[in-house]
């Protein structure tokens, strides 16, 4: 047995009475599962034996939101560019083109994000609109997790960058402060603001030192006596050594200057330079990184990534990678303080400081309600190398089984199922058997619809699933009596059993009005026409009457005797096409030689001699007899006299 | 449903980093000949009137794939460019006919882009795919149905509402062998010529429809054995057809008789043809697409034939597009997600290479059928002009990057709007730029 790495969720089924002991599920087409139940959506329940209705439960549900549709379409295209760049490319140009595919994931997150943002400011007080607004956290979620994996696993920054990256990271995501900024600005007295204290420190935990040290001296200049503190203070800022991105300088370096700036901040404060003022006391204890100053302004920090962060810009700011989750792990510790335990998403950025990537897949997986993001995410990670080893007891390999995981969700969607197919088509393992699967159960609608399913089977010779479809859409045709168009599907699928019974269908037809329907399409049956020996008869015959009908009689004649000699024509069909014949032979002139003649006698005895003798015959089958044998003495007759003619034309000939 | 609870306000949030504005929200972006493309995700237009009904439009609607795209036609004698125009839906649970603005963007903004404040103006719910869209007047447009039905929709501009102001149901249905009651077939094309519009459709049937009169005026039953893909006039009152065994259809409706009056037809094969464009100004030349992706122009003067194959898409051409004002261009679109510029003018001095090399496709073939003797030198359009020499035709592959299937593409002065089963329309307007 298993263990489960969460509770599974329950689903509650509304209407199903257990007193009658016949709750039932099973598979529905799809990834829907269907229960019985008795529950009527629409109507009062009425009291009816059974359970009259089915209740559906989809596995993905977000797959049916119409705003993250637009996630799945641009990402889809992401998703296929990333697969086209591999190989080609490698070191840093490849790392480069990984980060941007990786950021345009990001950026549609983010799109998607503000139109549902506008959707939930819009529909405020409905349960609608707070389901876009719990959507709407969930996908700034993702973002904050995909940003975090980007910058340690696809961009592995180094010690020194790295922290730089942090910082954009919680800047991105912890953004009050620019609201605030604005607000406290746009005032008439900004120094004078309820909030100036908090936004500076705010400032300065994010480590936007240029913007805090306007701010001071902002202060400075309507505060004239702590102006000489905030000169100070701002001087401590401006000389933070921090790595610039076009700095030269080596980290040893960095470090030593880092360490003098830092021995300086502790000596202004041991000296008591800030003693009269508490605001910039603690900003110069922020300064030196102390853990319980910075813990002081927990409400400013929101969250204890922030505090991470700042904490390491101001104690630790050439942090090694490795060493991260030391911090991450105390830091959570520290903010949570026991109060509270931590949440799936600590979990999540935990287990990425901790460089656990499936930790984080596996945790990202449990927590959210849908595979876009894993699925993407892997991919993305797996195209980093970053997940050769890992293989799984079911399925291929992990990318293989989130990928169709998602592609599943997208085929069980009425209108998302052409995106699921390009996801089959990168993964070489399993891909091609589920998109065969998949493939042959989309409803086809109309032949449109069915087309480009086809072009899709086509274009990955899944002969299997063409005749399938085909065969599928020529029997709609007969079914709709078009059977031109049964004969064309018939055609396209190579499928001869079908070709032979819509041909006689044909033959039936003519037998029965005594003139062709569909005459564009026997016309031109062209090369086609070899599909079956059925279709092959019914393409010669129609060219007997056209030949007959243009009075090439002598061809016409050879043909139609053809087709009985080499045995295409049907027997059922023999005494249709002998009657044919009849006035061939009542022509003035001969048309069929001696011989022929002969031929077309022995596959009369044929026929009338192998015909079966039933029993007690009924009114109506002796008078069908009786026309019967009519047809054959007038045949019989006809041919005779033509032999005559023939034998006399032959023998005057050959004596000329 | 998990919350992970991180509570931001997004939109500031998106504002104030400058850095992120490489959004999908709006994607413009240059191909490399430096056209301007513009893409935008069907989702992102804010209604023009927030109203409880625009919202709830813009809320369901946008989301769907786009089937068929077409500009508004313009007032005869007009000098504006074209603006506005009309997109229908398929494959959903719920399909749309709507129309949209693309405004006037004329103004550079700091990143380089348009700002265009292109916009939904109206939807309606259609029921079923639309599978083609014709405009009858600068007010009406008529939608096929794959259920078979045919509507007129009158879009009041005042208001910017659409409703539907006259409808044939059941204009197009099968009638099956055992039963008495018909099913419906869908309609697969719709062409007007105002007042009359003709409708084909799966089962076979053209239909000539008047509008307002309740009834059919002229049913031709069993017109075509095989699906019919696309019509369009030749000469009032002369259609062509296309069906889906390779055939070129004409039919002239002064005749009771209900045959065509001629069938061409691509010998061999017969791939099926999907669509049929004729040229604005000489009525004989015709152009047609097929499952192959194949381009055909065809002289229904003379011959039973095609008088060239283009090998051009790799999957089916959906649309074909002669340049309504500017016949030497063409455009077409695809299955495999291409949508392509044909230039057939020869004035340009700097095409001197047969095989142009300057569009970013070299796949380019041209198969001549050369038997085509006796012919006017001085009548012969660019498109039927059989010596190697003057044969040459530059391609331009107008989409950056393909994925889906492009639908649909209409073309109206240096406009071109195309739509696809990813969702997404383009536009351009610098199309000769």
């Amino acid at each position: 047995m298993e263990e489960f790495d969460g509770e599974p969720t329950v689903t509650w089924i509304p209407g199903v009475n257990s007193q009658k002991k016949q709750m039932c599920f099973d598979w529905g087409p799809g990834e829907m599962l269907v229960c019985e139940t008795s529950f009527n959506k629409k109507e009062k329940s009425e009291m009816v034996a059974g359970c009259p209705f089915i209740h559906i439960i989809r596995k993905d549900i977000d797959v049916y939101s119409k705003i993250l549709r637009k996630l799945f379409n641009e990402s889809h295209g992401i998703f296929v560019g990333l697969q086209r760049i591999e190989e080609e490319l490698t070191g840093k140009s490849r790392k480069a083109q990984l980060v941007r595919v990786s950021k345009n994931y990001r950026s549609v997150i983010r799109a998607c994000m503000e139109e549902m943002h506008q959707f939930a400011v819009a529909d405020k007080d409905s349960a609608i609109g707070r389901q876009f607004s719990s959507q709407v956290s969930i996908l700034s979620a993702m973002e904050l997790i995909w940003n975090l994996c980007e910058i340690l696993f696809i961009e592995v920054a180094p010690a020194g960058p790295l922290l730089l990256y942090l910082l954009d990271w919680v800047r991105l995501h912890v953004c009050e402060v620019d609201s605030l900024s604005a607000d406290v600005l746009g005032s008439e007295n900004p120094s004078k603001h309820e909030s100036f204290w908090n936004l500076v420190t705010t400032l300065v935990l994010q480590g936007r030192l240029d913007e805090a040290r306007q701010m001071l001296s902002k202060e400075a200049d309507s505060n004239p006596t702590s102006a000489g503190m905030c000169r100070v203070l701002g001087d401590l800022m401006r000389t933070m050594p921090i790595l610039s991105p076009g700095n030269t300088q080596t980290l040893t370096e960095l470090e030593l200057r880092w360490q003098h700036w830092h021995e300086e901040c502790e000596r202004h404060l041991q000296d008591g330079t800030f003693a009269s003022n508490p605001h910039l006391e603690s900003l110069c204890k922020v300064l030196l990184g102390d853990d319980a100053a910075l813990l002081e302004h927990k409400e400013l920090l929101s969250n204890w990534y922030h505090f991470l962060v700042t904490r390491l810009l101001y104690s630790q700011p050439t942090v090694k990678p490795m060493d991260l989750h030391l911090y991450a792990q105390s830091s959570l510790d520290l903010f949570l303080g026991g109060e509270s335990s931590p949440e799936p998403l600590d979990n999540i950025l935990m287990a990425a400081f901790e460089f656990d990537i499936h930790q984080v897949i596996k945790e990202c997986s449990i927590a959210l309600s849908n595979w876009w993001f894993v699925a993407h995410l892997t991919d993305l990670l797996d195209h980093c190398k970053l997940l050769q080893s890992h293989n799984l007891y079911f399925g291929s390999n992990m990318r293989e089984f989130l990928l169709l995981e998602y592609a599943s969700g997208l085929f069980a969607h009425h209108s998302l199922w052409q995106l699921g197919v390009d996801y089959c088509d990168h993964c070489p393992e399993l891909g091609r058997v589920s998109l065969e699967l998949h493939i042959e159960r989309i409803p086809l609608t109309t032949e449109q619809k069915a087309l480009k399913v086809l072009r899709v089977c086509e274009q990955r010779q899944m002969t299997e699933q063409v005749r399938s479809i085909c065969k599928v859409l020529a029997m709609k045709a007969v079914r709709n009596n078009r059977l031109g168009s049964a004969l064309s599907w018939s055609i396209r699928a190579k499928d001869a059993a079908f070709a032979t019974l819509v041909s006689d269908r044909f033959l039936r037809d003519y037998c029965e009005r005594g003139c062709f329907s569909d005459l564009d399409l026997i016309d031109n049956l062209g090369p086609a026409m070899m599909l079956s020996d059925r279709l092959t008869f019914l393409g010669k015959y129609r060219e007997f009457h056209r030949l007959y009908g243009e009075k090439c009689f002598v061809d016409a004649a050879s043909l139609l005797l053809s087709l009985m000699t080499s045995q295409i024509a049907p027997r059922s069909f023999w005494m249709t096409l002998l009657t044919d014949a009849l006035p061939l032979l009542e022509q003035k002139q001969v048309i069929f030689s001696a011989e022929q003649t002969y031929e077309l006698l022995r596959c009369l005895e044929d026929l009338t001699s192998g015909r079966p003798l039933c029993g007690e015959p009924d009114a109506q089958q002796l008078q069908d007899d009786d026309i019967e044998t009519t047809k054959v003495e007038i045949l019989r007759l006809a041919l005779a006299r033509n032999l005559a003619r023939s034998v006399i034309k032959e023998g005057s000939l050959e004596g000329s | 449903m998990y919350c992970l609870g991180v509570p931001i306000p997004i939109l500031q949030m998106v504002l104030q980093h400058k850095d992120w504005h490489a959004f999908a929200l709006v994607q413009s972006r240059l191909d490399e000949e430096g056209r301007r493309i513009f893409a935008f995700g069907a989702g992102l237009f804010v209604p023009a009137l927030p109203t409880e009904e625009n919202w709830l439009s813009a809320a369901t609607v946008p989301h769907k794939k786009i089937s068929k795209t077409r500009w508004r036609p313009l007032p005869p004698g007009s000098l504006q460019t074209a603006e506005t125009f009309a997109t229908g839906s398929w494959d959903n649970e719920e399909n749309y006919v709507s129309m949209w603005s693309i405004g006037d963007f004329g103004n550079l903004d700091s990143d380089g882009g348009f700002e265009g404040d292109h916009q939904l103006l109206c939807s309606i719910k259609h029921h079923g795919d639309v599978m083609d869209l014709q405009f009858l007047d600068q007010e009406r447009i008529v939608a096929a149905s794959s259920t078979g039905c045919v509507t007129i929709f009158l879009h009041h501009p005042n208001n910017q509402t659409l409703s539907a102001s006259q409808q044939w149901t059941a204009a197009h249905y099968h009638t099956g062998p055992g039963s008495p009651s018909c099913s419906n077939a869908p309609c697969t094309g719709v062409v007007c010529n105002n007042p009359e519009i003709v409708t084909v459709g799966e089962d076979g049937r053209i239909n000539l429809f008047r509008a307002d009169h309740k009834e059919a005026v002229r049913t031709i039953d069993n017109a075509d054995s095989s699906t019919l893909h696309a019509v369009t006039f030749l000469r009032t009152p002369e259609i062509l057809t296309v069906n889906s065994i390779g055939q070129l259809k004409i039919w002239d409706f002064r005749q009771q008789r209900n045959e065509p009056t001629q069938i061409l037809s691509l010998t061999g094969d017969r791939v099926p043809l999907h669509c049929v464009d004729r040229h604005p100004n000489q009525q004989h030349v015709v152009a047609t697409g097929g499952q192959d992706g194949m381009l055909s122009i065809w002289d229904v003067r003379q011959g039973t034939m095609p008088v060239s194959l283009l090998k051009a898409h790799e999957a089916e051409m959906w649309e074909v597009h002669f340049h309504p004002s500017n016949p030497d261009h063409l455009f077409t679109c695809s299955e495999d997600g291409s949508l392509w510029h044909w230039d057939a003018s020869t004035d340009g001095p700097e095409k001197s290479s047969l095989f142009h090399q300057g569009g970013r496709n070299s796949t380019f073939l041209s198969h001549t059928i050369s038997n085509q003797a006796n012919v006017h030198q001085s009548l012969i359009s660019s498109w039927l002009s059989t010596d190697p020499a003057k044969d040459r035709i530059e391609i331009t592959s107008l989409l950056p990057n393909r994925t889906l299937s492009v639908n649909s593409l209409d073309v109206l002065g240096p406009c071109l709007v195309c739509g696809t089963d990813a969702e997404a329309i383009y536009v351009t307007r610098q199309l000769f730029s």
